[in-house]
């Protein structure tokens, strides 16, 4: 039997590895950061030095965490306004529970991861239950969570000075015991480990299956007798765990829990999985992306900070990348179509 | 007929490896409703994009009035006047109907700085009249019917001054008194010289309004007729290019078996009222009535996917409460939509997703995914379905309509669902895959499946079912049983047996029913 649409199927499925969805903007995104990391080695000796390098990675490790969280949200079609104060929140809470509580360092940081889940919980009843638009909901919880962390601290930065390792979760170097000499920061690990147990989420386990299915067709989703409801909560309330888990970090590199820090945080996590290829309109996007997204983010700043270009200029090189990733993004899209 | 106004000859077209169009000829006269027909993927879209000027030829020679015509691009065509009329509508809902047509020429005053709605409503609505429309030019297009929206995009069409008017199914989504109107404006149409090319999938459909008829299959013209001088087997066996399933008919069948879904007096505002019926093992029930009488509305509450203001649903004798599509696919109850795009498949995951979606929960441990019983399944379906895709890992996107419907079918058996219903199952499939469907059908409900079937052709409703239930404006106005003189005339009767006459002639109904029976 000669049918055409089989022979159209067949050109679908033989088409190059290279040139299928996903795997095509991941190559772009890691061949564009790794130009970065080639012009700016070449444009300054002092970019490709260990310390920087380990620099940047330090300062990926906060919005990179953030951005891991963000890209489950999004990947349902979704958006998460309220990562960057609700990081604020996890942190004012571990402070709390640690300096003014006492209780041991590892009870900060689960009442931190709490913190973030909770928060997440009640954007994804908001938008799942109660149908309010994801943009709004989660607004809402970003300027509660920013009111709350100035109300619990009293406007002031929460010091961890009774825990003296506390600061070590994200600055100490478990690394360096075992290879003198290579001190990468813990921060670095935890952004890596995260990465890795969020792209195992995503890609093996039934919350990540959902959550695809969700951001490409919610509707027939829901007809599939799939609890469409009860899985988005769940993926509110991951994003939410791993903003907690960015709040840690955060509170532990500065040794403090500064209330008012964290707004603005939640676009550069939104920006970074842009840039990595994930969808703002649901159903695609990897773990990978997002990490290289950040990196990118990064590399861009203080590649731009080493070669002295003002701080008002980084931001909108910034800018000028994000146009150039998503309109690269829906060529190669109007291209596939 | 007039003169030639279109006249394409050798169009050739590859894409990447593939031979889309191998030296296809068409030609369009004057005041000619030329109709186009072939399976999904036999090259009818591609040709009219050629000819609408979204794709580019690689060879062959396109007339325009006896001219040769270079079409580079969709405005070119339009200059020409060749205009399409596409299957989903293109109108902004939330403009009225003047503003849809004039979209993009909006009358100006004060040099072009204000719009001038006056002049726009005046122009709509002397082109409205001239096609004897009673639509006002300034209400919303969200407010009118699918029908009088397709008018208004066909009205569009001729406000460029249009020669040629591509339709693409343009009765899919109309009831029979539509169709008509529909049918009056393209006689209309023909009357003022335009061409028309008729694309469908309605051979019945052809016969009333089409001149000619040109048949294609794998991207080759096999012929274009006269319709008067044809007949439909012959249209469809150039079509296929071999046999159809015949169902062994589905009259006749007993009914011991047990009651596998029973509904009492399900209500729902207008759309559903008072309907009650009951649903066999084994059994096809299918499902009449025009669009708009409620059927697919009463699926979408027995499917739980709308709320019910009142009634009783039993499953297996058991009454159950069906709260959402999670509470009805635990009961065993699976729905296939009219809308596959939009309600039924995952067009950008792949076959085995698609297949599994329903099943992850039996198909992960602790919420971890295990990938070769999925892999098992979906390979099961594609077997025992012959779903035509290269693998399992194909997206569903780059599927034929009817091997996504297979799909979709596969997805509830391998939920292990007994009681399906099909809203639909053949909308927008071409005629080689509507016999496997069928077939498939029939196989389903040999093996014990309750399938309760919405169609709008009752030629499927009298070939499949074994009862027949029919609505009209959200009653269930007559539960037949598919013997011998049941016919589509009876049926009909049913589904236009409006409220202040049903309420005379309800006893007409009873007799008719227990006669069914008999």
């Amino acid at each position: 039997m000669k049918r055409p649409m089989l022979a159209l199927d067949r050109r679908a499925d033989s088409r190059p590895v290279v040139l299928k969805t996903g795997f095509m903007q991941q190559i772009l995104a890691f061949g564009s950061l790794i130009a970065l990391l080639i012009v700016f080695s070449v444009a300054s000796e002092n970019f490709f030095q260990f310390s920087n390098i380990v620099g940047i990675l330090l300062s990926t490790a906060v919005t990179g965490v953030l951005a891991l969280g963000a890209t489950f949200v999004i990947i349902t079609g979704g958006i998460d306004l309220s990562v960057g104060t609700v990081m604020t929140l996890s942190a004012v809470m571990t402070g709390v529970s640690i300096s003014f509580w006492g209780t041991p360092i590892w009870t900060g940081l689960l009442v931190g991861v709490t913190t973030g889940a909770l928060c997440g919980l009640v954007s994804g009843y908001a938008v799942a239950r109660l149908r309010i638009p994801p943009f709004i909901a989660t607004l809402a919880m970003m300027m509660i969570a920013k009111g709350l962390a100035l109300v619990i601290s009293g406007t002031k930065p929460v010091y961890f000075a009774d825990a003296p390792g506390f600061s070590n979760i994200a600055l100490g170097s478990v690394l360096e015991n075992l290879i003198p000499g290579f001190s990468i920061p813990n921060a670095v690990l935890i952004f890596f480990g995260a990465a890795i147990i969020g792209s195992i989420v995503l890609t093996r386990t039934i919350v990540g299956r959902y959550n695809f299915a969700i951001g490409s067709n919610e509707e027939a989703t829901r007809l599939s007798g799939v609890n469409v409801n009860f899985w988005k909560v769940v993926i509110y309330t991951i994003t939410g765990a791993f903003t907690g888990i960015a709040g840690i970090l955060i509170a532990s590199r500065l040794n403090s829990a500064q209330p008012a820090l964290g707004q603005g945080y939640e676009l550069e996590a939104i920006a970074a999985v842009v840039i990595g290829g994930t969808s703002l309109s649901g159903g695609k996007g990897t773990i990978v992306g997002t990490v290289i997204g950040a990196l990118i983010m990064s590399v861009l700043t203080n590649g731009l900070r080493i070669l002295s270009v003002p701080q008002e200029w980084q931001t909108v090189v910034v800018g000028v990348v994000i146009f150039l990733a998503v309109y690269v993004d829906i060529l190669r899209r109007r291209k596939a179509a | 007929m007039g003169e030639q106004l279109v006249v394409m000859s050798g169009i050739e077209k590859r894409f990447a490896g593939v031979h889309a169009l191998k030296g296809c000829r068409f030609e369009l006269r004057s005041g000619e409703v030329h109709a186009l027909v072939g399976e999904n993927g036999a090259g009818k879209s591609t040709m009219m994009k050629i000819l609408t000027g979204v794709y580019q030829r690689d060879e062959g020679e396109i007339a325009f009035r006896g001219r040769p015509a270079d079409l580079p691009d969709t405005r070119a065509a339009q200059k020409l006047g060749i205009s399409m009329i596409h299957q989903e509508l293109n109108l902004a809902p939330d403009l009225t109907v003047a503003q849809n047509i004039y979209i993009g020429r909006e009358p100006r005053r004060l040099g072009g700085i204000l719009l001038d709605d006056k002049r726009l409503n005046r122009q709509a609505e002397q082109l409205l009249r001239r096609m004897n429309l009673d639509i006002a030019p300034d209400v919303l297009v969200s407010d009118l019917t699918v029908a009088k929206q397709q008018m208004v995009e066909i009205v569009k069409a001729i406000s460029y001054e249009s020669q040629v008017l591509i339709m693409d199914e343009p009765t899919a989504a109309l009831s029979d008194a539509e169709i008509e109107e529909l049918f009056i404006a393209i006689g209309k149409l023909r009357a003022s010289g335009v061409g028309i090319v008729y694309i469908s999938h309605r051979m019945a459909e052809l016969q009333r309004i089409c001149d000619r008829i040109t048949v294609m299959r794998d991207g080759s013209c096999i012929d274009t007729v006269l319709t008067k001088e044809t007949t439909i087997e012959k249209i469809i066996a150039m079509m296929v290019g071999r046999e159809l399933y015949h169902s062994a008919t589905a009259r006749g069948r007993e009914e011991r078996a047990e009651v596998v879904l029973e509904v009492k007096g399900l209500n729902r505002g207008k759309a559903i009222k008072n309907v009650s019926f009951q649903l066999r093992r084994g059994e096809i029930l299918g499902m009449a009535g025009l669009i708009g009488a409620g059927r697919t509305e009463v699926a979408r509450a027995l499917f739980g996917a709308d709320p019910v203001d009142s009634g009783d649903i039993y499953v297996q004798g058991r009454k159950v409460r069906i709260m959402s599509p999670h509470h009805a696919v635990r009961e065993g109850i699976g729905y296939l939509s009219e809308d596959r795009k939009r309600y039924g498949c995952l067009v950008d995951m792949d076959v085995k997703s698609n297949v599994a979606v329903s099943s992850f929960k039996r198909f992960s441990r602790f919420s971890w995914m295990l990938k070769s019983p999925i892999e098992r399944a979906a390979e099961d379906v594609v077997g025992s379905l012959q779903v035509k895709t290269p693998s399992i890992h194909q997206a569903l996107r780059n599927l034929s309509g009817g091997n996504q419907q297979k799909v979709i079918i596969g997805k509830w058996l391998t939920k292990d669902c007994d009681i399906l219903i099909f809203d639909e199952p053949t909308r927008g499939i071409d005629i080689g895959a509507k016999s496997e469907i069928y077939k498939l059908l029939d196989r389903l409900a040999g093996q014990g499946k309750a399938i309760l079937m919405i169609s709008s052709e009752l030629p499927e409703i009298l070939r499949l079912s074994h009862r027949v239930l029919v609505m009209c404006e959200g009653r269930v106005t007559a539960d037949l049983r598919n013997a011998e003189g049941l016919s589509q005339e009876t049926i009909m009767q049913y589904a236009t047996r409006r409220e202040d006459r049903f309420a005379s002639s309800r006893e007409e109904t009873l007799l008719a029913n227990r006669r069914g029976y008999e």
